[in-house]
């Protein structure tokens, strides 16, 4: 049987070399993402600003359509309100902002929307966040992504050198953010499922990394007459197989989720397929060419061959 | 070759068999099961309220209604402490929740201190020249709040049961805060209404000349009386003595029914104690009317007949859903404190079928789609990756199952995911494998040394990555917590079956065959 081959076998791609293309797209993209989030912000959705959600399927998909359900909703006054399609022609999602007055008041008006659409629509699922939870969720988000960025990268300080803890996090932090910047720019909404799925593709990055950086380390040791920059990219070149077939066996299960796992994991895995593209990319072009602007310490000029196996030091 | 040792083939289908023990309830619904499965250990993976449609609520005790309750208490015990003590006092009152007075005459500002250090020695009490101002310390509020937070919870358990609700699980959460999970209840509009009220029910006489007729929005209550709202009018007052005659924890049952003219009403049964007070007080006030008090606002207001001693009626215009639920929450007792709902997520039971056949759709394209393609890239060995891939399914589906964890939606995500990301750790093997091979070793040197230097990277990458599961675990709540467990449960399997599993069927296949002939050549 003949084989599927995705990286032939001894690349020998100059990736340092277009180092500056790269970051030059880095820089293109953050700006992206700081300029939409000034002008678009972000979509929060209930989890965070609070408010009320309800997602209805139509009783009569014959007679009831967006326009209608618009029509009637607005009846109610309740101030800012968005209907779209959800997945299918025949499921709406509503959200509504919160309402003036106390938590009573919120508690209301899902009743009152209930009761007015009860005939046409069955609900399949309503949510309420008050103010003060969504506040709480904000924050505590925001603490778990830097809880995680820095528990990473003391690991990696740990484990290697703290040049490379500083690159990895960078790297990080470039993949967390324009994924942010993809929800402002396609203002897709920005909820507790959108946390978790920059969370998964922070791992998921940092696990390339580690992956390229074990690899550095090892050529570092290895290779200790050759130049910082003939090591990196060898480095890349030596795990780049691997990196190809673990993106494509990872985005193959995401977009599975995307186009299969209903409407409500879509978006979830919209940010994932973003954050496993964008992580690839960023271990490469971010986290290994930072290191080229650090001095690495490779001790003695001499070729280290202690940590390789016996059978090998002839090389 | 020492991976080949008996004892490690024993681990592994030991595991492999208790594995697949635990996962196969899961596999079949559970009238199946009970009919020919039953001797299988392990009880099925909790489903989430988003895939098996539920409510969830999350309550907030009002504990500053409690704290004035408990500082307007004191006011009064301070009160009569003082006059016990014929220690003369002007401008006893609250004000921003401190009580204050100003001494008259001689006593020591020190007997004063001690006198209120004896009601509670946590209250901090500060004085200057004859002004005492007395408010509560965090330790009395702490006090407070737990004992408040014991009770909510045992009457809010209560009210709910008596509903009927299937497994309703109700937890505190922080402070002042209380979890309820209704699984399969779609709609939770009674509950909450049930919930939303405290059912705090007095007797009180009313006014015996102020009638409702003769109140309006701005009318003044003369000392000793308070103007009430009335229940289903709020544009018809009473006025009421403050005085408890009667309360409804002197209560022992009540039960909805209907009065003489056939309208719904709630029957009361007073305990032996509340029933003597009653009939005192109905003995001699005969005439008046006696006001039935709900949560501060007059229920109805009749005139006494006749002396009544332990068992009554609510009258009021109810309907007959209205005295069901009074009468519940009268025999589940008062809540100490309002509750405020701070969020609210119901699921109905289509949306949760919708999700997770979606749910098990992905799974299964997901693992076809990974198998598929480890097969297309690695020939013989990529059948050791999903000989790997199953077992590892296998396992998550056992953990999730032995730990008892909730699989919600992001859940099934976090699993798809991982079949993605666990053949990482075999495709770090096997590439390690081919560059020992293409450098020059022979097969069997290769597999050794691809394992044995890809297992510190595996070890590197996969614990970065568990950083990311932990504060994904740490900060959420319901679902995504389940997405992070199922995440973390990945990482470990894959680990286990990467480096103990494929090793060894990899170890085992390459002493008896020639592996260059399957293996690695363009």
């Amino acid at each position: 049987m003949k084989l599927l081959r995705l990286i032939p076998n001894d690349t020998n791609f100059d990736f340092l070399r277009i180092k500056v293309i790269a970051f030059l797209f880095s820089i293109i993209i953050l700006s992206g993402t700081f300029i939409s989030l000034m002008i678009n912000n972000l979509n929060y959705g209930i989890d965070f600003k609070g408010g009320i959600l309800l997602e209805l399927r139509s009783k009569n998909p014959n007679t009831s359509n967006i326009n209608e359900l618009r029509e009637k909703i607005s009846t109610l006054n309740a101030g800012e309100v968005s209907i779209q399609n959800f997945g299918k022609e025949t499921d709406f999602l509503v959200r509504i902002q919160k309402q003036e007055g106390d938590q009573k008041e919120q508690i209301a008006m899902i009743e009152r929307v209930k009761s007015l659409i009860d005939k046409d629509y069955t609900v399949r699922r309503s949510e309420f966040v008050g103010p003060v939870v969504g506040d709480e969720l904000k924050t505590a988000g925001f603490y778990a992504v830097s809880l995680a960025l820095l528990s990473i990268m003391i690991y990696i300080w740990f484990r290697f050198e703290w040049q490379f803890s500083i690159a990895a996090i960078l790297a990080l932090i470039h993949d967390v953010l324009t994924t942010v910047g993809l929800f402002s720019i396609l203002q897709l909404e920005f909820n507790l499922a959108t946390i978790a799925a920059i969370l998964t593709t922070a791992g998921y990055s940092i696990n390339d990394t580690v992956v390229i950086f074990d690899r550095v380390r090892e050529n570092l040791r290895r290779y200790k007459s050759k130049t910082h920059y003939f090591i990196y990219n060898k480095s890349i070149n030596e795990t780049l197989s691997r990196t190809v077939i673990t993106s494509v066996t990872t985005l193959l299960a995401l977009f599975i989720i995307f186009f299969f796992g209903g409407a409500v994991l879509s978006d979830f895995a919209l940010a994932m397929i973003w954050g496993v593209i964008i992580g690839t990319f960023s271990s490469i072009f971010v986290a290994v060419s930072l290191l080229t602007y650090f001095n690495i310490n490779k001790g003695e000029k001499v070729d280290d061959r202690t940590n390789i196996p016996e059978y090998e030091r002839e090389n | 070759m020492k991976s080949l040792s008996r004892i490690r083939l024993i681990l592994i289908i030991t595991s492999v068999i208790i594995g697949i023990l635990y996962a196969t309830p899961n596999f079949f619904n559970t009238s199946q099961q009970v009919q020919s499965f039953n001797f299988l250990p392990g009880k099925k993976i909790n489903l989430g309220l988003d895939l098996q449609g539920g409510s969830y609520l999350l309550l907030k005790a009002d504990m500053n209604v409690v704290f004035a309750e408990k500082l307007d208490s004191y006011l009064s015990d301070i009160r009569s402490l003082l006059r016990k003590s014929k220690i003369g006092y002007k401008k006893l009152s609250i004000q921003n929740d401190i009580i204050s007075f100003q001494k008259r005459g001689e006593t020591s500002n020190d007997k004063i201190r001690s006198i209120i250090f004896s009601l509670d020695k946590n209250l901090i009490v500060e004085n200057k020249l004859n002004s005492f101002f007395i408010r509560f310390s965090e330790k009395n509020k702490n006090n407070i709040t737990k004992t408040t937070m014991a009770q909510a919870i045992e009457i809010v358990r209560r009210r709910i049961d008596e509903t009927g609700t299937n497994e309703p699980s109700i937890q505190q959460q922080g402070a002042d805060r209380i979890i309820v999970q209704l699984p399969g209840l779609d709609d939770p509009s009674r509950i909450k209404k049930l919930l939303g009220k405290t059912a705090k029910l007095t007797f009180q006489l009313a006014h015996p000349s102020i009638f409702p007729e003769d109140l309006n929005e701005d009318s003044k209550a003369p000392p000793g009386f308070i103007k009430l709202q009335e229940d289903k009018n709020p544009d018809r007052f009473y006025m009421i003595n403050k005085r408890v005659m009667v309360s409804g924890e002197m209560l022992k049952d009540a039960s909805p029914t209907f009065d003489r003219n056939n309208s719904p009403s709630v029957s009361f049964q007073l305990s032996a104690l509340g029933g003597k007070k009653f009939g005192r007080v109905t003995g001699k006030n005969i005439g008046r009317a006696f006001a039935i008090v709900l949560d501060g606002k007059v229920v109805s207001a009749p005139v006494i007949q006749t002396q009544i001693f332990s068992t009554g009626q609510i009258t009021g215009s109810f309907t007959v859903q209205e005295t069901n639920d009074l009468a519940l929450v009268l025999r589940s007792g008062a809540l100490p404190a309002p509750m405020v709902i701070l969020e609210e997520r119901s699921v109905g039971p289509g949306l949760g079928k919708d999700s997770i056949s979606a749910g098990k759709i992905a799974s299964i394209f997901g693992l076809v789609a990974v198998m598929v393609f480890m097969l297309l890239t690695y020939g013989m060995f990529g059948i050791f990756a999903n000989v790997a891939l199953v077992c590892n399914i296998i396992f998550i589906i056992a953990l999730l199952s032995i730990i008892q964890a909730t699989l919600t939606l992001p859940g099934i995500a976090g699993i798809v995911l991982t079949m993605g990301m666990a053949v990482d750790a075999n495709v770090l093997i096997f590439e390690r494998i081919k560059e020992e091979f293409n450098s020059g070793r022979n097969i069997l040197d290769a597999i050794e040394a691809g394992f044995q230097r890809a297992i510190s990277t595996i070890i590197d990458a996969n614990l970065t990555t568990l950083f990311a599961a932990l504060a994904l675990f740490s900060f959420g709540s319901g679902p995504i917590k389940g997405f992070s467990v199922t995440l973390m449960i990945g990482i470990a399997t894959s680990m286990f079956t990467a480096i103990v599993i494929t090793k060894y069927i990899v170890f085992l296949y390459s002493k008896k065959k020639d592996v260059n002939s399957v293996f690695l050549q363009d």
